[in-house]
């Protein structure tokens, strides 16, 4: 467990997060105070029901969103509003929907070359090779474009899109969700090699607990935009967690019971 | 193969059920003769996309367009052939008598009207009620799908609602005329898990107490097998197993065995999970009939 070396710096680190969507009446506190670490080569997952988020944290954290305000770091280093290319040589984001994340005209080779002549890379075409090699897709997927393709090979070709950078980081905003359950069971298996093989780390975000108990070392509850609860994997099996909103969606996770479902309370 | 009619329970009888598509290339076989029926029970159809699930449910209120083709021996719901029924039967079937839940109210609701209006007009068109009755009516049905302030919601338009409450408001609509068959397409799959219980404890009650048959058209295996009574697992257009709905953990085929084991659970961590290796064979061996 990397989270249980003592002295070991944190390779992301959020404290006090805050990020407020609109202005006077009409705004929307989407996260609240939120803070938690995440240890290099350790998969986070951040779990919660739509809205709680768990997103949105994502998305400051990757500078998809520049609104918001407190701590973020990167390698003990504070990450600012404006990201510039060496970070994103170190942190890549894999998107939910593979299809919406793809350019329809343009081919695999092409999606998947365009980062490495952003960053001024060599050898792009062996970069190429091996990325399609390491996602489990080989060569014949080069020159296809995304509607020739399945849900899980678009997922694949966004991941591998990553990997061109070499990376250390990936963000992974519910990779599955929009896949059936035996192709999610590839990709997840796939997430977990690439890991393993690049000694990368992950933050996941799902709103599946299963997903998240398959994948992650420790996890975090989201609720209406704060944490309610972190913990690890091995305790969440156990059935240890304390807040009612983490039992219940333990509860809800194992299936329908029409008693559960007379219990279910309202958290917002 | 052939039953020799309806179960007397069958609310919905089909036998050798096809919906082709044709299409520039040829033609596509998205259902592939299946034959089932639907009791007052909640049957689940379980596949992955492109099973055939969707279409099934759709083939039912003739609902496919061409250059969409349905044909079947025998479909026949409590008397009526639906496979002869004209476009003016069939209006009259659809909503009041056999009702359908789609899988995302953003496509499923008018944009340029209220959702209170929606729900009300949904009853008007069925019964004879006045404005005052729908109108309470309507209220109740809100308030029966656990939307908190259903006053405020009722006159909000579709776009001002969440995804979730959009879902629940389609469910008021099917709901409010009463229909002997509810056919509910993914309908709690865009819900989160806590409001999903409590939208599949409505439809629980509807099948208990109110005697309504529901056919739950989903892809996740745990949900259905602790839900329904009965499951149809369907890949490819056909029917490669059924069985109770609680034997699920039990069942025979290597499709079905493969997705459950693909399944990632809390409780049962492990290294790898087992992906699915697909057969040739399960496209082309004879489906099953998952009649009464």
């Amino acid at each position: 467990m990397p989270s249980s070396e003592p002295g070991a710096a944190p390779l992301i680190e959020v404290e006090s997060l805050d990020v407020v969507f609109g202005y006077g009446a009409q705004a929307v506190h989407a996260v609240r105070d939120v803070s938690f670490q995440v240890m290099a080569g350790e998969t986070y997952g951040l779990v919660g029901e739509s809205g709680s988020g768990k997103s949105t944290v994502l998305r400051a954290l990757s500078g998809l969103n520049p609104d918001w305000s407190g701590n973020l770091r990167l390698g003990g280093r504070a990450l600012g509003r404006e990201r510039d290319r060496a970070f994103y040589k170190r942190v890549q984001m894999v998107f939910q929907d593979p299809y919406g994340s793809l350019h329809p005209r343009h081919t695999v080779d092409r999606a998947l070359g365009e980062p490495a002549r952003i960053h001024g890379l060599d050898r792009v075409d062996r970069r190429i090779e091996q990325v399609l090699l390491d996602v489990g897709l080989g060569p014949a997927f080069r020159f296809r474009y995304p509607h020739q393709l399945s849900g899980g090979q678009r997922q694949r070709v966004a991941v591998a899109r990553c990997l061109m950078l070499e990376p250390e980081v990936l963000l992974l905003d519910e990779p599955t969700s929009a896949l059936d359950v035996s192709v999610q069971a590839e990709i997840l298996n796939l997430l977990g090699r690439l890991r393993r093989e690049h000694g990368l780390t992950y933050i996941l975000v799902s709103h599946n607990l299963a997903v998240i108990a398959q994948m992650c070392d420790r996890l975090a509850v989201m609720n209406a935009g704060r944490v309610v609860e972190e913990m690890s994997v091995a305790q969440l099996r156990a059935a240890e967690p304390t807040q009612p909103y983490t039992r219940q969606l333990l509860t809800a996770s194992r299936g329908y019971d029409r008693a559960a479902a007379e219990a279910m309370e309202s958290f917002d | 193969m052939t039953p020799p009619a309806s179960h007397p329970e069958a609310l919905l009888t089909m036998e050798d059920l096809w919906v082709r598509f044709h299409t520039r290339t040829g033609i596509v076989e998205a259902v592939r003769g299946i034959g089932l029926s639907v009791g007052r029970e909640k049957l689940g159809i379980v596949g992955e996309s492109g099973s055939g699930k969707t279409m099934t449910g759709r083939a039912i209120l003739q609902l496919i367009r061409p250059p969409g083709e349905i044909t079947a021996r025998r479909m026949d719901f409590q008397g009526i052939d639906l496979l002869a029924a004209d476009e003016r039967q069939m209006r009259q079937i659809r909503g009041e008598r056999i009702s359908m839940v789609m899988q995302d109210p953003k496509f499923s609701l008018n944009p340029v009207m209220t959702v209170g209006r929606q729900i009300e007009e949904a009853y008007r068109t069925h019964t004879k009620a006045g404005g005052r009755e729908a109108r309470e009516k309507s209220l109740e049905m809100l308030d029966a799908v656990k939307i908190r302030d259903p006053r405020r919601v009722y006159d909000l338009y579709p776009h001002e609602v969440s995804g979730g409450m959009g879902q629940r408001i389609m469910i008021a609509m099917m709901l409010i005329p009463d229909p002997e068959l509810l056919i509910a397409d993914e309908p709690t799959s865009a819900l989160d898990v806590t409001v999903q219980m409590q939208v599949l404890a409505i439809l629980d009650d509807l099948v208990s107490q109110r005697g309504m048959g529901l056919m739950f058209i989903s892809h996740d295996l745990n949900l259905v097998a602790s839900f329904c009574d009965r499951v149809v697992i369907m890949y490819a257009g056909r029917i490669v197993e059924t069985c109770r709905a609680d034997r699920l953990e039990e069942a025979q085929h290597p499709y079905t065995r493969g997705l459950l084991a693909s399944l990632p659970e809390v409780d049962r961590p492990v290294a790898t999970l087992p992906t699915l290796n697909r057969q040739d064979s399960w496209r082309e061996e004879p489906g099953v009939d998952a009649f009464l």
